[in-house]
């Protein structure tokens, strides 16, 4: 490793235009002739829109236009697709109703637009809207997914009765209920996933404009995949032809899986950009944030695992409901089954594992990604179920885990997945001794000399990433390959561009990346420059999600660098005359090895584009790219603990200590996937204490502002102790698992098995606000 | 429209802008220093945070009306040329900062923080005033170690002077 390779805490390359307010986010872009673009949204959970009089609005000042659903009807624009289709245990395909990008008849949740208008102004577009007469007849509404599935329940959508979207499962039912029949103890639980929603402090927004001339449009978006923005917007949406549409995706500040949907706001703003002729902006606030960006999790399950005498899991039975919202988005019906039930297994040896899934409709926001994406549903369960099991059978939880740690590998699980690596143990001893776990009952008896409650909680996480290997999801339903791509241009000055299909917004790829390119050439990271986020620029790419840009975006550079590495090798080769075989690369010069003859980089890329010298039938030029394709998921794992303190007179829950011990693989720069485990913590532990999206029983939001949803704040978390073990992973060649979506995935549990450790029982639920720890303490005593 | 006047970043600022004008927009909208953000609409994130006459102030909820007269100092106006204010220095080092959307807003809340304590902070003291602003991807960890060690560099540079 050089200072700036493979291993370094580099600072950021992009750090400077941040911190001196430089930064280029989609709302800082202005277009000449631009307009604004403001929705009309529905107050109603569900209602038939029965006419829309915009007669008052039009004449007001700065009106350009006022378009409605009708419009978009009238010209055929498509409906929302959802892109990964799910089958029914009874073989029928998932039942999914139409989401139109404006509602024509009927709204289903509230925040649903049904006409936009577009001013000179901002405020022209937000007065003109206030004008606009849209007359509804109200439905009855579901707002939960009790109400949803209840015998006479208003119904969402024809298509999909019952509201049900599909009723799934996974794993061998007849083995699992034989291994529960022959278990020794059986331990259940009930829980809910509390619904989130993600808030990037970046609102979603939208520029959009056509080229009357060139029949071209180009819309700038806060997209983590602009790729597949165009694909979708192209493909599906009839707005403009593939070749026709550049989507750029500048600075976006924060997507934790919300910006990777094809909204309707960016539709309608690129539709509407031709409609009116001129160039239109659109950029959410946050109230619509709340109202219209996907939110997270929302599961009701039932859980029960069956051991032996030597308290071995024999089984797990899992029943989940999934509440999707109102409307299938892009990739929701991945999250709580290929996503979800696939990582039911922990880390655990668990022979029989069955699990089924309903997804249901309500009038709420559809749900989709956030940051784990199933994965995080998955670990609560599994991790609730081990220290309520430790509980129940009187076992230390930590030893628990430990009798039950797959320890061989690779290891097929019951579903689906094959773990590649690990080493749980390691990671358990690590944190183990990270706690003092040894002296826990001394501090224990100290918090109660103080009048407190002291509890220690672990969750053993593992999670799947790396997402993902084309033929296997695509045999799962998916719609679209997971590869990655990547290309290297060498300049004729030797300085180096790389273009990626990943897309940064607050993980710092201009850096890790340049780091690779640095690491394998030997030069400084400034004489690289990452392009990203542009479909004029990068040929394609998948973008980033599902913590993929490390192994799966960076193995694709890794393999366009190897290709241009092997040019430039016979280049200076000839030059040198010596063999190919014995030149190496060291310190950004070509050396003929064991002699001190060498040509630098930028002599050899001078070689490449002047083509005077060059071997006998070489193409000119030094640029190579590829397409990489995983073999399969990577599997981050890690043992975290969180030790609290329970003020018994007020519910009150302050986290004295959270230790991380996380296994990515091979780290490419440490302070930057410190920083993706201190934000992925925050968020499990605002699930865990804080956050919680609430409908009232009509399918109104009552936590639809920074006022009324509590996002974790600076005084709500503690400094994190955070550390590494390692094992590579065997299936990239950078031997990476992925680092963006763990601390997400593994904090919750490790937060609420400490409470309930605190509180001697398990009766508690997300968020565990001081009211809810309270109602719990009393609780016990009654049962004392 | 009614005329606003007032100095930005060192230079003096005249503007017509309607009544309801607010601070953030006539920054942004008027003047192009997109640095200072909105990131809600109820004043809690603090991503819009500015400086009224050396005051950390949310810009999302004063009027341009009634910052007539006085000095406005934004994310663009606190370093010198290349050379950047211990605090923003303090934040690259200290990796604070991911997508940076919340990071202008951050860096001039902080900066107003350590000034009131004359670099007499703590980690308690450092949370508890930052809880008017948001971030969503650092965890805050990072953002509180850049605060104490802008601090001491802050303590320093005003020693030095």
């Amino acid at each position: 490793m050089g200072v700036e390779g493979i291993g370094a805490r580099v600072a950021r390359k992009e750090d400077k235009r941040f911190i001196t307010g430089r930064g280029r986010y989609v709302d800082d872009i202005k277009l000449v002739g631009l307009t604004y673009a403001h929705f009309i949204r529905s107050p109603h959970a569900h209602a038939k829109v029965k006419g829309i009089d915009a007669s008052a609005a039009k004449d007001m000042p700065g009106v350009v236009d006022i378009l409605t659903a009708q419009q978009l009807v009238d010209d055929k624009i498509g409906n929302l697709i959802c892109g990964w289709a799910v089958t029914s245990k009874d073989g029928s395909p998932m039942k999914m109703g139409a989401w139109p990008a404006m509602a024509p008849d009927t709204v289903r949740f509230v925040g649903q637009a049904v006409a936009v208008v577009i001013a000179e102004t901002k405020n022209q577009a937000r007065d003109a809207a206030e004008a606009v007469i849209v007359e509804y007849e109200e439905l009855p509404a579901v707002s939960s997914m009790t109400a949803a599935l209840a015998s006479g329940a208003p119904q969402l959508h024809p298509e999909a009765p019952g509201n049900v979207v599909y009723d799934w499962s996974i794993g061998d039912e007849q083995a699992t209920n034989d291994a529960f029949a022959k278990a020794a103890n059986v331990v259940s639980l009930e829980l809910t996933n509390n619904r989130l929603v993600p808030n990037a402090m970046e609102p979603r927004a939208a520029v959009a404009e056509y080229d009357q001339a060139e029949e071209h449009f180009t819309l700038y978006t806060t997209s983590q995949n602009p790729h597949v923005a165009r694909l979708v917007l192209s493909a599906f949406y009839n707005i403009a032809q593939e070749h026709k549409l550049r989507v750029v995706a500048p600075d976006v500040g924060g997507g934790f899986g919300s910006k990777i949907f094809i909204y309707p706001e960016e539709m309608v703003a690129l539709w509407a950009s031709k409609k009116v002729g001129r160039p239109v902006k659109w950029t959410g606030d946050r109230s619509e944030a709340f109202l219209t960006d996907a939110h997270g999790r929302d599961h009701m399950s039932r859980a029960e695992m069956a051991f032996d005498a030597n308290n071995r899991i024999l089984g797990l039975r899992v029943k989940t409901h999934a509440n999707f919202g109102a409307y299938m988005s892009l990739f929701s019906s991945s999250v709580p089954t290929y996503l979800y039930a696939t990582l039911l297994s922990g880390q655990y040896n668990i022979p029989a594992i069955y699990a089924e899934v309903m997804g249901v409709y309500t009038n709420t926001t559809p749900v989709d990604a956030y940051r784990g994406a199933g994965r995080p549903e998955a670990s609560y369960l599994v991790e609730r179920l081990m220290e309520t099991s430790a509980r129940q059978l009187k076992l230390d939880p930590a030893e628990l885990r430990r009798i039950n740690f797959i320890t061989q590998f690779p290891h097929q699980t019951p579903v689906i997945m094959t773990y590649d690596i690990g080493d749980f143990g390691a990671a358990l001893d690590k944190a183990l001794e990270a706690v003092d776990y040894k002296n826990l009952a001394a501090r224990k008896a100290q918090s109660k000399a103080n009048g407190k409650l002291r509890g220690l909680g672990f969750s053993c996480y593992i999670e799947a990433c790396g997402i993902a290997p084309s033929k296997a999801v695509g045999s799962l339903g998916a719609g679209v390959g997971l590869w990655e791509s990547a290309e290297v241009r060498v300049n004729p000055v030797g300085t180096i561009e790389i273009l990626t299909g990943s897309h940064s917004h607050g993980q710092g790829h201009e850096t890790t990346f340049a780091q690779l390119v640095a690491d394998r050439l030997g030069i400084s990271i400034d004489q690289v420059q990452i392009v990203h986020g542009d479909t004029d620029k990068v040929q394609f790419g998948m973008g980033t999600y599902g913590s993929r840009s490390g192994a799966v975006g960076m193995s694709a550079i890794v393999k366009a660098m190897e290709k241009m590495e092997a040019k430039a090798k016979k280049i200076a080769a000839h030059q040198l005359e010596a063999s190919e075989g014995d030149i190496v690369i060291e310190n950004g010069e070509f050396k003929v090895a064991g002699t001190d003859k060498s040509i630098a980089l930028p002599m050899v890329a001078l070689a490449a584009y002047t083509a005077h010298n060059l071997p006998d039938g070489m193409e000119p030029g030094l640029k190579e790219s590829a397409f990489y394709d995983p073999t399969n998921f990577t599997f981050p794992a890690g043992a975290y603990i969180c030790e609290v303190e329970v003020d018994p007179r007020t519910g009150k829950v302050d986290i004295l200590d959270f230790v991380a011990v996380d296994d990515f693989g091979r780290l490419i720069n440490p302070m930057i996937v410190e920083g993706q485990v201190h934000g992925g913590l925050t968020q499990g532990i605002g699930q865990a204490l804080l956050e919680s999206a609430v409908y009232d029983d009509n399918g109104q939001p009552v936590t639809a502002s920074f006022m009324d949803y509590a996002m974790p704040r600076a005084d709500d978390v503690p400094s994190f102790r955070i550390s590494h073990s390692v094992t590579l992973c065997p299936g990239n060649p950078l031997g990476i698992k992925g680092c963006g979506e763990a601390g997400a995935i593994g904090s919750s549990p490790a937060v609420i098995n400490a409470i309930t450790d605190a509180l001697g029982h398990n009766k508690l639920e997300m968020p565990a606000t001081p009211g809810r720890v309270w109602e719990a303490l009393q609780l016990q005593q009654a049962a004392e | 429209m009614p005329t606003v006047k007032l100095t930005v970043n060192g230079k003096a600022v005249t503007a017509a802008v309607e009544d309801r004008t607010l601070l953030v927009h006539l920054l942004r909208e008027n003047l192009n220093l997109t640095g200072t953000h909105v990131g809600c609409d109820t004043s809690q994130c603090g991503a819009c945070i500015v400086h009224i006459d050396g005051k950390a102030v949310k810009s999302c909820t004063t009027l341009a009306g009634q910052a007539d007269g006085t000095h406005i100092t934004t994310i663009e106006g606190i370093s010198a040329g290349d050379q950047l204010h211990p605090m923003q220095a303090a934040f690259r080092d200290n990796h604070g900062l991911q997508c940076g959307y919340c990071t202008p807003g951050m860096i001039m809340s902080a900066i107003d923080i350590v000034n009131r304590h004359g670099g007499n902070l703590d980690e308690q003291t450092v949370r508890h005033e930052l809880e008017g602003n948001i971030c969503r991807c650092t965890g805050y960890h990072n953002i509180v170690r850049s605060v104490l060690d802008a601090a001491d560099r802050m303590r320093v540079s005003q020693a030095a002077e």
